[in-house]
């Protein structure tokens, strides 16, 4: 079988499974968790060094950014002005130029300002960013963002930790057939088999945090949404049968008794 | 002995009275922060961290320090 990677810019991934490594109960149980996950790809927020606790853990010792590709993200910016000062500091801690931009609009509900996404996606690309974009599942939105030079196209499943599954399978299916970048549904799955369904959609990668970070098992649920990924993709490369309403029998209806 | 003159800076929000003439260079050495870990503004500008030695730190100077930490 040819191997079949996740391509983003011009780098590659063995895995087409990408995890947050926010709301784990501390730092360990966030590595174990990466590791079980196969995950190449772990995003990162960009905060503000804590200056009175010198001895607090740091996310690097813990997770090597020279084994597993750190995507800094812009979580917590509501307009283009914060989301391009958080990426360009975090270019400056690492050199890193693949970025996940998120601009928030709604405090509620966490959907992302597009207009403000849209302006963003364009700036950063021009500053040399491969810019992977959270946004609205709306394939008119998706188009723009490939207009304007995106890295890839993440439309959310549903809100940001909701953990409702994908809602709307016809748009992000819409949004894989239109598009020659890499589809990767980002936020809102709450289990392994919503990972295999985006797969089969024909998605290019998933990124899952709460659904794993929230398990009562994180580790169990990492290593579940491994598997879903895998087997989702598989079946999507597999070809599926054509849905018919009517029954046909798999056994042969010659020579029965 | 001449008494050190103290200038007010402002680091990740919140006041700080350092010694006139400090550069950002000994503000990072007294955090004790690893330099290949984090980014540093000065007043919205980023720093070259190559040039830390070189730069000298004035009053009201305003300096954001950040890491990565979890997130998803």
């Amino acid at each position: 079988m040819k191997i079949d990677k996740l391509t983003v810019g011009n780098q590659k991934f063995n895995s087409r499974l990408i995890v947050g490594t926010g709301k784990y109960k501390n730092m360990p149980e966030c590595a174990k968790a990466i590791k079980l996950s196969g995950a190449n790809i772990v995003t990162v927020a960009v905060r503000r060094v804590n200056i009175s606790d010198k001895n607090k853990p740091l996310l690097m010792d813990y997770i090597d950014p020279k084994k597993i590709t750190y995507l800094p993200n812009t979580a917590g910016c509501f307009t283009s002005e914060e989301a391009l000062r958080t990426l360009r500091l975090a270019r400056e801690i690492g050199g890193w130029k693949l970025v996940k931009l998120e601009v928030l609009g709604d405090k509620k509900n966490l959907f992302p300002d597009m207009i403000e996404t849209l302006k963003s996606t364009e700036v950063l690309t021009k500053e040399g960013f491969k810019v992977m974009v959270y946004c609205n599942d709306d394939p008119l939105m998706a188009k723009r963002l490939e207009d304007v030079g995106a890295a890839a196209i993440m439309p959310l499943a549903a809100p940001i930790g909701s953990g409702l599954g994908i809602l709307n399978k016809t748009n992000i299916h819409i949004i894989i057939k239109q598009t020659k970048l890499p589809v990767i549904v980002d936020a809102g799955l709450g289990q392994a088999s919503d990972a295999t369904i985006a797969m089969e959609l024909g998605c290019d990668g998933v990124l899952v945090n709460t659904a794993i970070a929230k398990a009562k098992k994180p580790f169990s649920m990492a290593l579940a949404f491994k598997h879903a990924v895998i087997a989702g993709r598989q079946s999507y490369l597999s070809g599926r049968i054509i849905r018919n309403l009517a029954g046909k029998p798999s056994s042969p209806t010659e020579g029965i008794i | 002995m001449k008494k050190l003159k103290k200038i007010k800076i402002r680091l990740n929000g919140k006041n700080r009275n350092i010694i006139e003439g400090y550069k950002l260079y000994d503000l990072v050495n007294e955090l004790d922060l690893p330099l290949k870990k984090v980014a540093i503004e000065l007043n919205r500008e980023i720093v070259d961290k190559k040039k830390i030695k070189k730069i000298k730190l004035n009053n009201k100077d305003n300096i954001e320090i950040v890491h990565f930490i979890g997130g998803g």
